[in-house]
C-alpha cells in the first residue's frame, strides 16, 4: 500500500497492473480446470474467489487511486473478477452434470424383467365372436334380441312351420324336457335346437320394420367329438320390412362375410330347405385367409321368411316380406382361427381360451 | 339317396365328356347336397368277358374243383381252375387274365394248382370289389361277347353319388325324380321310367280289398302272381344296383320290390298269397291288437296305427313294415304285390311310435307320387316274370279315392319380387312346366296345377322357390338394405359384456360348461334336502344318464372345469362363467296353438308363462396362486377374499352398490362365506354368495383345500343409476389416521360405515390400512386402522375442524363398544 503523500501512479501499483490481473485469472482457470470433482473445486475456490484472493485484493487498491485513474483500473479488475467467476461456474456445472450422469447410470435396471403380478384373464372366443358379429349388425341399425335356451316347443317348431309330424321335427335331434319330477311327463318344452325361435318371439312382440340379430346357445343330441358338440352357438338374423328381397339377403350376408373374413370375402348359395324360409339356401363363404389356402367354407343357412311364419306371428305377408339367416359360431371360429378339434373349444382348458385375450 | 351314375345315364342323356365333378356341381346347384362320391375299387390289367366252353369236375380233393375251358376271345380257349359250382357250360363270366390286379393288390398270374395250370381266374362279385356276394362266381346275362372289356359290363367304372335329400323333396328319393331334376338342370333329354305302358290285366280283381280309412289311404293297388320259382336268384345287375344303393339282397321277390322302389319311388310290399286269409281290409288298429313285424318284434298297436288286415287280424303295419305271418319264404310260389299311397303325417307318427324309420316310411313321410302305384306293380310283375317265371293271375285291384290336386294362383311377377331378379313371364311358365306343373296363363295371372309327385307344392311361395331355384341362385344380386336407426345394445346386454370384460381383465378366464348336471354333483356341493337348487328340470332324453338335469347353479360345471385344468397340470386357475341357469318347479305344460293365425293374447301369455325363468348367473372359482411368485418375491394364494372381491368387481361393472355380510350357505365354508346383498326399494336382497368352499366340498370334488368360489344372480341386480358428477373442491385435504379396538363380532364393513357417518360432511374418502390382533389388543377384539381424507368444498380446514370430526367419529363408534386405540 502507498504512503499518503507519495505521488500516485496506478501503473506503479503492482496489484492493479494488467499483467498481474491476467496472471491471477490464468491461475484461477488452471486451478478450476484441474479440480477433479466438486469437492476439489470447493477446496480451490477460496484461493481464487475468496476475500484474500489476488483479484479481490487488487480491487481494494482502487479506493486509493485518484479519480482519473480509477475508472481505467476498475474496468480491468472487474473483467478479471467476471472471468474468474465464470470459469468457476462453468467448471462447477460440468462437474455437477458428470455427478448426475454417474448417479443415473448407477440406477440402471433390466427393463425386460417380467412384472406379471396380476396376469390378465380372457374371455371365451365363442363369446367375443358372437359379440363381434352382433356389433356388425348393430352398426347397420339392427338390434340384438335374446330368447330363452329352454323354449316352448311351439316357438321352436310349430311357429316356424315345422308341424308335429313334419320330418324336419324328428331330424332336429331334440332334447325334450320333462315338466315335473317325472322324466316321462311331456311339458311342451325343449332345449332350443336353433336360434330361429327368436324370430317368432320377435315378430310377436314387435311390429315391422324389424331388423334383429339373436346370438345364443342351442342344443342337439349329438355326442361330443372332434367335429360335433351337443351344445353350440348360432347367430340368427331377421329382417322384416316392405319390399325386402333375396338381393337384400345376399347384400347383408356379403357385408357380414367381409366384416369378419376380409374385404375379398363373398357368399355363395346352394338351394336347400328349411320349413321357415322359402326360398331357402345354405351358404358358403369365400375365405382367402384359410390356413389350408383360400377356399369356400360352409357357414350357414338362409332364406326368405316363409309367409306361413309371418301369418302365425300376425304379420301380413302381402304387405311385408323378410329374410332370415343363421350362422354357426363354432364353425366360424374353427375356420377363422384354424381350430381343428371341437373339444378344444368346449372343454374349458385355460390354455385355449387365453390365446384369444379379452377381445377378438 | 345313393345314385349310381350308370343307372342315371339310362334315363338322362348326360352329355359326353361330362365329369363326375361337373355332375356334382349340377346336383348342388339343384339343391341336392352331395354328401359323398363313392368310387369303385380299382382293377388294373386285363379283365374280360369269358364264355365257359367246357367243365371237367376234378375229383380227389377236399372240395369240388372244376377245370374249365373258357373262351376269352382269343384263338384258343384258356384253361382255368375254379372252385365255384354256380355256373354251367355256355354261361358268360368275368375273367381276370394273368397281369390283372384285383382290389386289395391281388395279382393274377398263371400258376399250377390242383394239378393244372390255371391261366387266369373266374371272378366273384366280392373279388371284383363290387359286392359282398362270394357264394359263387359272377354269372353275366346274355348279350356279351367273349373277350370284351369287362369293366363297363360289371359297372367297375360306375361312380355312386350320395345325395342328402331335404324333407320337402320326397320325389328325389327315386331314380325317376333324380332323372327329372338332372335332365332339367342340364337342359338335356331324359326319359321317365314311370311313363311305361301298363298292361291291361283282364279278369276279376285278384283279391277282395276294402279301404276303411280313405283319409289315410287314398289309393291301394294290388296284383297277384303265381308260378314264381322260389329258387330263382336275382340277376347280378339288380343285386349290384341294390348294393350300390346300400340295400342288401334277400330274395328275388323282395329284391324286385326294393328295386322298383328305388327306380320309381313307390315303396311296395309282397305278401305270400297263400298265407293271406280272406279279404284284405285297410283300417285303424283296435284296442289291444298286436302285430309281429318282419324284424321279429312283437308290437303293441295304437289306435292311430293304420293296418293291413285279413281274417286273422293285422298282417302289416301300413307304409312302415310288413307282418311276419305273410312273409315271403323259401317256398313261396304265389305273391300278392301291394303298392299304395298313404297320408304322410300318419306314417310319420307310426314310424316314430314304433321307432321304425324304414325306407318305405321315409318316402311316404316325404311324399310319394300316388300316380305310380299301378306302374310300379307292372314293373315289378315284369321283373318277376322275366327272372322268376311268375305270371299275373286275375285282374288289377285299384281302390282309388284321390281328389284332383287344386290349382294355385300365382302372379307371374311374384318370383321376381321375392328374388330381386326380374323374370319374364314366359320364363316363369317355362320353369314351372319343367318342374311338371300344368300352367294356365291369363296375362300375368297364372293358375298352376302341381304334378302328382310334388305334394310339397301347395302355396305360391313354394312355386316361387321352384322358379328361383331353377333360374339359379347365382343370378341374385347383392344389395344392402337400409335398416331404420336402431337403439344399440340394451342395458342388460351392455351389463353382461361389461361383467365379462371386468372379470377377464382382472385375471379370470371364461370357461362355459355344458348345462347338464347329475344329482351326485349337487350332493357333492352339500346342498340340503330342501335347497331350491335341488329343484331341477329333467331332460327326457339326456345324452348321459348320469347327467339328466338342467343346472340351477353354475358351480358344478365350473368346478368340474377347474378340476380338468388341474388334472392337465395347471396349478393356478381363476375361472369364470356367466350364463343361464334353469329354475325348476312344476308348471302348466306349454300349450300348442295352431299356426294359421297369430295366437290370441291369452294363449300367448300361457305360452310365455310356461317357459321357466332362466336367470343369468355369474360365477367365479379360484385355486392356486392368485398372484404368482416371481423375482419380486413370493406369490399370494387365492382365497376367500378374492372370491368376494370378484363379486364386488361384478357389481362395479354393473354399476350397482353391493354390500357384503357374513353368510352361511352350501357349498361354502360356514366361517368364510360372504352374503352378497343389494338394496332395493323393498329392502335388502341377497343376490349371491362368495368365499372359501367347505373343506368337505373340496374333498368330495377332489379340489385343493381353500378353493374359493362366488356365484351371483346378475338378473337380480337392480338397474344401474345414472352416475352423478361430484363437485371437485380445490382446497387442500387433511389426512387423518384412526385406529380402533373393535370387538370380533363387529364387521369391518360396519365399522367403515360408522366412520363415514361420524365424519359428517367433511368426509371425502376412507381406507382400511391395517388389521391387527394380539397384545396389547385384548382377546376377543382386533385393531382396525383407517386412513381418512377430509376436505371442505369452500375453505381450508383448521385444526379445530379436524378435532371436531375426530370427536364425532369417536362418539359414534363408542356407542357400539368400539374404542379409539390409545396412542392413535
Amino acid at each position: 500500500m502507498s504512503g499518503a503523500n507519495d505521488p500516485y501512479d496506478p501503473k506503479q501499483v503492482a496489484a492493479l497492473s494488467a499483467e498481474a490481473l491476467d496472471a491471477a485469472v490464468a491461475a484461477a482457470r488452471e486451478a478450476f480446470a484441474t479440480a477433479a470433482d466438486l469437492d476439489a473445486l470447493a477446496a480451490v475456490r477460496p484461493a481464487h474467489l475468496g476475500d484474500r484472493a489476488p483479484v479481490p485484493l487488487a480491487r481494494r487498491e482502487l479506493g486509493a487511486l485518484p479519480p482519473a485513474a480509477r475508472a481505467d483500473a476498475g474496468k480491468r479488475v472487474n473483467a478479471a473478477r467476471v472471468a474468474v467467476t465464470e470459469a468457476h461456474e462453468a467448471r462447477k456445472a460440468a462437474l455437477e452434470a458428470e455427478r448426475d450422469a454417474r448417479a443415473l447410470a448407477e440406477e440402471r435396471v433390466d427393463v425386460t424383467l417380467p412384472w406379471d403380478r396380476r396376469p390378465r384373464g380372457a374371455r371365451h372366443p365363442l363369446t367375443t365372436l358372437q359379440e363381434r358379429i352382433a356389433d356388425v349388425f348393430v352398426g347397420m341399425g339392427y338390434e340384438v334380441a335374446d330368447g330363452p335356451e329352454l323354449e316352448a316347443e311351439w316357438f321352436n317348431f310349430d311357429a316356424l312351420n315345422i308341424g308335429r309330424d313334419h320330418p324336419a321335427r324328428t331330424m332336429m335331434d331334440t332334447f325334450f324336457v320333462a315338466g315335473g319330477r317325472d322324466r316321462d311327463e311331456d311339458s311342451g318344452l325343449v332345449l332350443r335346437t336353433h336360434t330361429s325361435p327368436v324370430q317368432a318371439r320377435t315378430l310377436l312382440s314387435r311390429t315391422p320394420p324389424v331388423y334383429v340379430v339373436a346370438p345364443g346357445r342351442v342344443y342337439r343330441t349329438d355326442e361330443l367329438d372332434a367335429t360335433h358338440t351337443p351344445v353350440f352357438h348360432q347367430v340368427e338374423g331377421l329382417a322384416v320390412d316392405r319390399g325386402l328381397t333375396m338381393a337384400h339377403l345376399r347384400g347383408t350376408l356379403d357385408h357380414l362375410a367381409r366384416s369378419l373374413f376380409g374385404p375379398e370375402a363373398v357368399t355363395r348359395w346352394r338351394p336347400s330347405y328349411f320349413p321357415f324360409t322359402e326360398p331357402s339356401a345354405e351358404f358358403d363363404v369365400w375365405f382367402p385367409e384359410h390356413r389350408d389356402g383360400p377356399r369356400w367354407v360352409e357357414w350357414g343357412g338362409c332364406g326368405m321368411v316363409n309367409p306361413r311364419v309371418l301369418v302365425a306371428c300376425g304379420v301380413d305377408p302381402e304387405e311385408y316380406s323378410g329374410f332370415a339367416f343363421g350362422v354357426g359360431i363354432e364353425r366360424a371360429l374353427q375356420f377363422r382361427s384354424g381350430v381343428g378339434d371341437m373339444r378344444d373349444i368346449v372343454e374349458g382348458d385355460v390354455r385355449f381360451t387365453e390365446a384369444f385375450g379379452v377381445e377378438l | 339317396m345313393r345314385v349310381p351314375v350308370g343307372w342315371l345315364a339310362e334315363y338322362v342323356d348326360v352329355p359326353a365328356g361330362r365329369t363326375v365333378e361337373e355332375l356334382d356341381a349340377t346336383f348342388v346347384r339343384l339343391g341336392l347336397e352331395v354328401e359323398e362320391v363313392h368310387r369303385p375299387a380299382e382293377v388294373t390289367g386285363p379283365l374280360v368277358v369269358g364264355r365257359v366252353l367246357d367243365v371237367e369236375e376234378l375229383t380227389g380233393f377236399k372240395k369240388p374243383i372244376r377245370w374249365c375251358q373258357v373262351d376269352v376271345g382269343e384263338a384258343a380257349p384258356r384253361g382255368i381252375v375254379c372252385g365255384a359250382t354256380n355256373f354251367a357250360v355256355g354261361d358268360t363270366v368275368v375273367v381276370a387274365l394273368p397281369g390283372a390286379v384285383l382290389p386289395g393288390g391281388f395279382e393274377i398270374a398263371a400258376r399250377k394248382t390242383y394239378d393244372h395250370v390255371s391261366d387266369g381266374m373266374i371272378c366273384s362279385a366280392r373279388e371284383l370289389g363290387i359286392g359282398e356276394d362270394h357264394a359263387g362266381i359272377l354269372v353275366l346275362g346274355d348279350g356279351f361277347e367273349p373277350g370284351a372289356e369287362a369293366r363297363p359290363v360289371v359297372g367297375l367304372d360306375d361312380v355312386v353319388v350320395e345325395l342328402a335329400v331335404t324333407p320337402d323333396r320326397g320325389y328325389c328319393l327315386s331314380m325317376r325324380g333324380i332323372a327329372r331334376e338332372v335332365g332339367t338342370g342340364l337342359d338335356v333329354a331324359w326319359r321317365d321310367p314311370g311313363a311305361a305302358e301298363v298292361p291291361g290285366w283282364s279278369g276279376e280283381p285278384a283279391w277282395e280289398v276294402t279301404v276303411a280309412d280313405a283319409g289315410r289311404c287314398d289309393r291301394f293297388s294290388m296284383v297277384a302272381l303265381e308260378g314264381l320259382d322260389p329258387a330263382a336268384p336275382s340277376p347280378w345287375w339288380m343285386r349290384r344296383r341294390l348294393a350300390q344303393s346300400g340295400i342288401r339282397s334277400i330274395s328275388l321277390a323282395v329284391d324286385v320290390t326294393n328295386y322298383v322302389m328305388l327306380e320309381l319311388g313307390q315303396p311296395m310290399h309282397a305278401f305270400d298269397r297263400d298265407a293271406v286269409t280272406g279279404p284284405i281290409v285297410v283300417r285303424r288298429a283296435r284296442e289291444g291288437e298286436r302285430l309281429t313285424t318282419l324284424d321279429g318284434a312283437d308290437r303293441q298297436l295304437s289306435g292311430d296305427d293304420l293296418l293291413i288286415t285279413d281274417d286273422t287280424g293285422p298282417i302289416g303295419l301300413a307304409a312302415v313294415m310288413g307282418g311276419a305271418s305273410t312273409e315271403i319264404g323259401d317256398g313261396t310260389r304265389a305273391v300278392l304285390l301291394e303298392a299304395a299311397h298313404w297320408e304322410p303325417t300318419g306314417v310319420a307318427r307310426t314310424a316314430r311310435r314304433h321307432r321304425l324309420p324304414s325306407e318305405a316310411a321315409k318316402r311316404f313321410e316325404r311324399g310319394v307320387d300316388p300316380a305310380m302305384t299301378v306302374a310300379a306293380l307292372a314293373r315289378a310283375a315284369q321283373l318277376l316274370a322275366e327272372h322268376g317265371g311268375a305270371r299275373v293271375v286275375g285282374g288289377l285291384v285299384d281302390v282309388d279315392t284321390r281328389r284332383p290336386p287344386p290349382s294355385i294362383p300365382l302372379d307371374a311377377a311374384r318370383p321376381g319380387r321375392v328374388s330381386g331378379v326380374p323374370y319374364p313371364p314366359a320364363q316363369v311358365v317355362g320353369l314351372l312346366e319343367a318342374v311338371g306343373c300344368a300352367v294356365d296363363a291369363d296375362g300375368d295371372r297364372l293358375a298352376v296345377t302341381p304334378p302328382s309327385w310334388r305334394p310339397d307344392l301347395t302355396d305360391p311361395a313354394d312355386l316361387v322357390e321352384e322358379v328361383v331355384r331353377l333360374a339359379g341362385y347365382d343370378d341374385v344380386p347383392s344389395v344392402l338394405p337400409t335398416a331404420p336407426p336402431g337403439r344399440g345394445l340394451t342395458e342388460t346386454q351392455r351389463r353382461r359384456r361389461a361383467i365379462g370384460r371386468a372379470l377377464a381383465e382382472a385375471g379370470h378366464v371364461e370357461a362355459p360348461a355344458y348345462p347338464f348336471v347329475g344329482l351326485p354333483a349337487l350332493d357333492a356341493l352339500g346342498l340340503p334336502e330342501d335347497d331350491p337348487r335341488r329343484e331341477v328340470l329333467l331332460v327326457r332324453n339326456p345324452l348321459r344318464e348320469e347327467e339328466p338335469a338342467l343346472r340351477t347353479t353354475l358351480l358344478p360345471g365350473l368346478l368340474a372345469t377347474l378340476a380338468r385344468n388341474l388334472a392337465r397340470g395347471r396349478r393356478d386357475v381363476a375361472l369364470f362363467e356367466h350364463g343361464s341357469v334353469f329354475t325348476g318347479g312344476v308348471r302348466e305344460p306349454a300349450p300348442l296353438p295352431g299356426v294359421d293365425t297369430r295366437p290370441d293374447e291369452e294363449t300367448l301369455a300361457a305360452l310365455l308363462g310356461a317357459v321357466p325363468d332362466q336367470p343369468w348367473h355369474v360365477a367365479v372359482a379360484l385355486t392356486g396362486a392368485r398372484e404368482p411368485r416371481g423375482w419380486w418375491g413370493p406369490g399370494r394364494p387365492a382365497g376367500w377374499a378374492d372370491a368376494v372381491q370378484a363379486a364386488r368387481l361384478v357389481a362395479a361393472a354393473a354399476g350397482v352398490q353391493l354390500f357384503v355380510r357374513p353368510g352361511e350357505q352350501a357349498p361354502w365354508h360356514p366361517g368364510r362365506c360372504a352374503e352378497l346383498v343389494v338394496s332395493e326399494a323393498g329392502g335388502d336382497r341377497v343376490v349371491g354368495y362368495a368365499g372359501e368352499l367347505h373343506p368337505r366340498v373340496c374333498a368330495a370334488l377332489e379340489l385343493p383345500a381353500r378353493t374359493s368360489a362366488m356365484e351371483l344372480d346378475v338378473d337380480a341386480l337392480p338397474p344401474a343409476a345414472v352416475p352423478v358428477g361430484p363437485r371437485i373442491s380445490t382446497f387442500p385435504p387433511v389426512f387423518l389416521d384412526l385406529a380402533f379396538v373393535v370387538p370380533d363380532e363387529i364387521t369391518a364393513s360396519h365399522v367403515e360405515s360408522l366412520v363415514r357417518g361420524g365424519a359428517g360432511e367433511l368426509f371425502e374418502a376412507v381406507r382400511l390400512f391395517d388389521v391387527y390382533s394380539g397384545p396389547p389388543v385384548p382377546a376377543g377384539s382386533r385393531s382396525l386402522a383407517y386412513s381418512l381424507v377430509l376436505r371442505a368444498p369452500d375453505r381450508t380446514l383448521t385444526a379445530e375442524d379436524v378435532a371436531r370430526v375426530r370427536e364425532g367419529i369417536v362418539a359414534v363408534v363408542e356407542l357400539q363398544g368400539i374404542s379409539l386405540r390409545s396412542g392413535a
